[in-house]
C-alpha cells in the first residue's frame, strides 16, 4: 500500500470518527415521557440508552399497550417533540500529525475549548393505535441538516406482536444501540466495532451503527423476552436520493432471547449477521465526472456478531463480538466510487485478498442509581488477514478505551439534564504519518440535555 | 434593646412550635418505616423483600404512586383514573372477598398484567424476584397489612361446558343484578346510572364497555371475569355480587357477558343462533335507558 494511499485512508477515518463522534444524533424521548406520564428511568437505564422496559415500549411501536395509545386520548395541544444538545468543553489530542512547520514532518496537536455537540430534533409517536412515525432531523455542530431517522411503523399486524413492519430510514436492529450510547467524546461517540473497515478499504457500505434505508419486519414475544427481525436495505449507508448503491441490497439478520436470573435481573444474548453487495463500478460522463446513480459491479461483504446483555444488580456487562468479511474488490480500495473504479481492463493489484477482522467490545455499567452512572467501555479491532499480502499483520488494528460518568441531577417525567464528564483513549496500528502507531484522546466535560 | 430580645425569643418560640410537630410526627414515621420496611411478601416459593424494591419503586412508580405511596407523584395530576393511593391499601383486583386485603399473588399479577384504560403500564419486563420484592414494597405503605390477613381467595368451581341453556340463564342473572342499571342493556356502559358513577374519592368513573373489546383490568381469562363480579372492584362503584349470585349461577353470567364482546367466541356464536335480544329494562323498576 502506497503512503500517499495510507494517508488518504488515515485521514478519512479520523475525519469519519471526528464527524460521527460530533453527530451523536442519539435518542431520548421526554415526550413519550410527557404522553404516559412515566419518568425517564422507567424506559431508560441512563438516558439515552433503552432498559428493557423501554426496549419493549419500542417494539410494541412505541406504545404502553394500555388502550390509550391512540393519540385521540391525548390533550389536543400534544406535540410529540423533543430537542437535544450537549453545550461542552473538550481536549482532544492527537500525537502524530502531519504539520509543515515540524522538522520531522509530525508533531502532537492538542487543542482545547468551549463547543457545541449537534442538535437532534426528535419527533415521534403514534399516529392511530398501531401505527406510528419517528422523524429525526439532526445537524452537525455548524447547523446543517440531514435526516438522522425518518419512518412509518405498523405494529401487531392483525394482533398479532409477531408482525411488525418499518419502512424508510432507521437504525437496524442493534441490541447495543449505538444511537443510544451513553459516551460522547470525538473518539467514543460510536462503536468501533460497528464501523471499522480495513486500511484502504473502500467499502463505505456496511456499517452497522449508521441509520439505513430500507424495510424491516420484527417479530417479538409478548413480554419481548423472544425477538427477531429482518430488514431489506438499500447498499448506500442511508445515503438519499439513490445515490452509490442504486441498485444493491443488504440484508440485517438479528435475534434475542432474554431469561430471568432471578436476584441478578434479566439477562440477553443474541446474535446478528449483515450480509450485502455494493458496488464496484461507476459511470462517468463528461471526461471523468462520475455518474453516481446506477454504479454497477457488485461485490459482497458480510458481518456477523454476537451480543449478550448481562446484569449482575447494578453492574452490567454489554458484549458484542463482530466479525468482518469484505470481497477482496473492497479491500482494494474499490467501492467508495473514483479514483477507485473497476472499469474494463481493470485488475486487483497482485496478492490481493479479502480482508477479514475481528471486533471485541465490552461496555460496563455501574448504575449507582437512577441518577448516577458510571461507564466503561473497551473495544478491539484486530485484522486477521490485510488485503495486500505485503501489509504489516497488524495494520488498522484498533485499541479504544472509555471511562466517564453521568450524573442525572433532575429525575422527571418532562426533560433529561445530565452533566457529562469523559477521557477517552484510542490507537491505530499504521495510521501516524510516520507509519506507526497513531495515538488520540479526548477528555469532554458538558451538559447534555433534552426536552 | 428589650423589645429586641422579645422579638427574637418570641420568633424562637414560633420556630419551636412550628418544627415540633413535624420532629414528632418524623420520629413515629421514621419508627414505624423501620418496622415496616421489613414487610415481606410470598409467592409460591418466592420471597420479597420491600427493602430489595426501594431503588426499583424509585425508578419505575414513584412518578405516579409517590414517595409516600399515597398516589401523589409529580404525574398524578395529569393522570386519570388516579394512580393507586398505597396508604389505603384498596385494590381493585383481588381474588379474596370486597373489603379484603388482596393476596400478595394478586397484586404480584396486577403489577404484570398492568390495568388497561390507565396509565398503569405492564411491568411484565420485570424479573419475577423484582415483582415480589415490589409486592412488599407496596404493603409497607399501610399499617393495615400490619393488623389484617388478607382475605381467602373465593372459589372458583370447574368451568362447565357452554350451552344455549346457559346462556339464556346468564341473560336472566345480568337482568336479574341488575347489571344493565351500569353496563347499559347491551353492555355499552350507558346504563341509567352509568353517568352518575363515581369512585371512593369523588371521582367521576364509567362502567366497563363490554362492546370495546378492551381487556379487563384485572384479566381477561373466564376465570378472571368470575373472579371479578364475585368479589367485586373495591375502590369503585363496582360491587361483589357473592352474596347474590350462585357459583354455577356465576357461570352461566360469565357465558352471557362473552355474547357482550365483539371478539368471535362460542358464545357469541350461540347467541346469534338463538337470536338473542337484549335484557329488557321495562321489566325493571327504572327507565328505559336510550338506545
Ligand atoms: C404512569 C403512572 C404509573 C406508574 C409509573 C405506575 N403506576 Fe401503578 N397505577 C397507576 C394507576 C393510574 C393505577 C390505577 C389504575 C386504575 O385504577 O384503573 C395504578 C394501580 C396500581 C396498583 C393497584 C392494582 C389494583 O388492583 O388496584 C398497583 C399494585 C400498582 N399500580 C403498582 C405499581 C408498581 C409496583 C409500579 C412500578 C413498578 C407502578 N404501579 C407504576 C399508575 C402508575
Ligand atoms: C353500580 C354500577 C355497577 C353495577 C351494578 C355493575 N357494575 Fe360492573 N363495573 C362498574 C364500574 C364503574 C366498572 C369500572 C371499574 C373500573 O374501571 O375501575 C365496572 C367494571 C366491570 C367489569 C370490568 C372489570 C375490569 O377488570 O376492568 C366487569 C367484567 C363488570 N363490571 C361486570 C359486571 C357484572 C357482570 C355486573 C352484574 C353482575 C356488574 N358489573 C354490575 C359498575 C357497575
Amino acid at each position: 500500500m502506497t503512503s500517499a494511499r495510507k494517508r488518504l485512508a488515515g485521514g478519512l477515518l479520523l475525519a469519519s470518527i471526528f464527524f460521527f463522534g460530533s453527530v451523536n444524533d442519539a435518542q431520548a424521548i421526554p415526550a413519550f415521557a410527557r404522553k404516559y406520564g412515566l419518568r425517564c428511568s422507567a424506559c431508560h437505564e441512563a438516558w439515552p440508552m433503552l432498559n428493557y422496559f423501554g426496549q419493549k415500549f419500542k417494539d410494541n411501536g412505541y406504545q404502553l399497550m394500555n388502550d390509550r395509545d391512540s393519540p385521540i386520548w391525548q390533550n389536543p395541544s400534544y406535540w410529540p417533540a423533543t430537542f437535544r444538545i450537549t453545550p461542552q468543553w473538550h481536549r482532544d489530542s492527537s500525537d502524530k500529525v502531519a504539520v509543515d512547520q515540524a522538522a520531522a514532518g509530525q508533531r502532537q496537536i492538542t487543542s482545547t475549548g468551549f463547543d457545541l455537540s449537534g442538535l437532534d430534533f426528535h419527533t415521534g409517536g403514534t399516529l392511530e393505535k398501531n401505527i406510528s412515525f419517528y422523524v429525526l432531523p439532526s445537524s452537525n455542530p455548524s447547523g446543517s441538516f440531514h435526516f438522522e431517522t425518518v419512518m412509518g411503523r405498523l405494529d401487531n399486524l392483525f394482533g398479532s406482536p409477531w408482525l411488525n413492519l418499518k419502512f424508510g430510514k432507521f437504525e437496524l436492529d442493534n441490541l447495543v444501540s449505538e444511537k443510544r450510547i451513553l459516551t460522547l467524546t470525538s473518539i467514543s461517540g460510536v462503536y468501533e466495532t460497528y464501523h471499522f473497515i480495513p486500511v484502504g478499504d473502500g467499502n463505505i457500505f456496511g456499517r452497522i451503527g449508521d441509520t439505513q434505508l430500507g424495510v424491516e419486519w420484527m417479530g417479538h414475544s409478548l413480554n419481548d423476552r423472544t425477538r427477531v427481525s429482518a430488514a431489506l436495505l438499500s447498499s448506500n449507508d442511508g445515503n438519499v436520493m439513490l445515490s452509490n448503491g442504486a441498485n444493491s441490497y443488504s440484508g440485517f439478520f438479528a435475534a434475542s432471547q432474554a431469561f430471568d436470573a432471578g436476584k441478578l435481573g434479566v439477562q440477553r444474548i443474541g446474535a446478528y449477521a449483515m450480509i450485502g453487495q455494493a458496488p464496484t463500478t461507476y459511470f462517468t460522463q463528461g471526461g471523468g465526472v462520475t455518474v453516481l446513480n446506477g454504479a454497477i459491479g457488485n461485490k459482497s461483504f458480510h458481518r456477523e456478531g454476537f451480543v449478550g446483555l448481562f446484569y449482575l444488580g447494578k453492574l452490567d456487562f454489554q458484549v458484542v463480538t463482530q466479525h468482518g468479511w469484505d470481497n477482496a474488490w473492497f479491500g482494494a480500495g474499490y467501492g467508495q466510487g473514483p479514483p477507485f473504479n473497476n472499469g474494463p481492463g481493470v485488475t486487483l493489484p497482485p496478492g490481493s485478498r479479502a480482508p477479514t477482522w475481528n471486533g471485541y467490545l465490552v461496555e460496563t455499567h455501574y448504575v449507582y442509581s437512577p441518577q448516577l452512572i458510571f461507564i466503561q467501555r473497551s473495544e478491539w479491532e484486530r485484522m486477521s488477514r490485510q488485503a495486500l499480502p505485503t501489509n504489516p499483520s497488524n495494520l488498522g488494528n484498533i485499541d479504544m478505551y472509555t471511562f466517564g460518568y453521568r450524573y442525572y441531577p433532575i429525575m422527571t417525567s418532562r426533560a433529561g439534564f445530565a452533566w457529562h464528564n469523559e477521557y477517552s483513549w484510542v490507537r491505530q496500528q499504521g495510521m501516524a504519518p510516520d507509519g506507526f502507531a497513531l495515538t488520540n484522546s479526548s477528555l469532554l466535560l458538558g451538559f447534555d440535555f433534552d426536552f | 434593646m428589650r423589645t429586641n430580645i422579645r422579638e427574637w425569643s418570641l420568633l424562637a418560640s414560633a420556630v419551636v412550635l412550628l418544627v415540633s410537630p413535624c420532629v414528632c410526627r418524623a420520629q413515629i414515621t421514621e419508627y414505624q418505616q423501620h418496622q415496616w420496611l421489613r414487610m415481606e411478601s410470598h409467592i409460591g416459593n418466592l420471597t420479597g423483600h420491600a427493602r430489595a424494591a426501594e431503588m426499583d419503586y424509585r425508578r419505575y412508580c414513584v412518578g405516579c404512586h409517590g414517595e409516600l405511596g399515597d398516589g401523589n407523584g409529580e404525574n398524578a395530576p395529569w393522570v386519570d383514573p388516579k394512580p393507586r393511593d398505597f396508604e389505603l391499601a384498596i385494590f381493585k383486583c383481588r381474588s379474596t372477598p370486597t373489603g379484603t386485603l388482596p393476596t400478595d399473588e394478586d397484586l404480584f399479577n396486577s403489577i404484570a398484567r398492568g390495568l388497561d384504560r390507565s396509565n398503569m403500564p405492564q411491568w411484565s419486563t420485570f424479573t419475577k424476584q423484582m415483582r415480589a420484592d415490589l409486592v412488599a414494597w407496596v404493603k409497607h405503605f399501610s399499617p393495615r397489612w400490619q393488623t389484617e390477613k388478607p382475605g381467602t381467595p373465593i372459589q372458583i368451581p370447574p368451568e362447565p361446558e357452554v350451552t344455549a341453556d346457559r346462556i339464556k340463564d346468564g341473560q336472566a342473572v345480568f337482568q336479574k343484578v341488575e347489571c344493565w342499571k351500569c353496563h347499559g342493556v347491551t353492555g355499552k356502559a350507558n346504563g341509567p346510572s352509568a353517568a352518575t358513577l363515581t369512585d371512593d374519592q369523588n371521582r367521576p368513573i364509567s362502567a366497563y364497555d363490554f362492546t370495546e373489546g378492551a381487556r379487563p383490568k384485572c384479566g381477561d381469562t373466564d376465570q378472571d371475569l368470575y373472579r371479578i363480579f364475585m368479589t367485586g372492584l373495591d375502590g369503585t362503584p363496582m360491587p361483589s355480587f357473592a352474596d347474590n349470585i350462585k357459583p354455577d349461577e356465576a357461570w352461566d353470567l360469565v357465558f352471557y357477558l362473552r355474547t357482550l364482546e365483539p371478539q368471535k367466541s362460542k358464545e357469541k356464536e350461540i347467541a346469534k343462533q338463538l337470536g338473542l335480544k337484549p335484557v329488557a329494562p321495562s321489566t325493571a323498576p327504572a327507565a328505559a335507558p336510550p338506545q
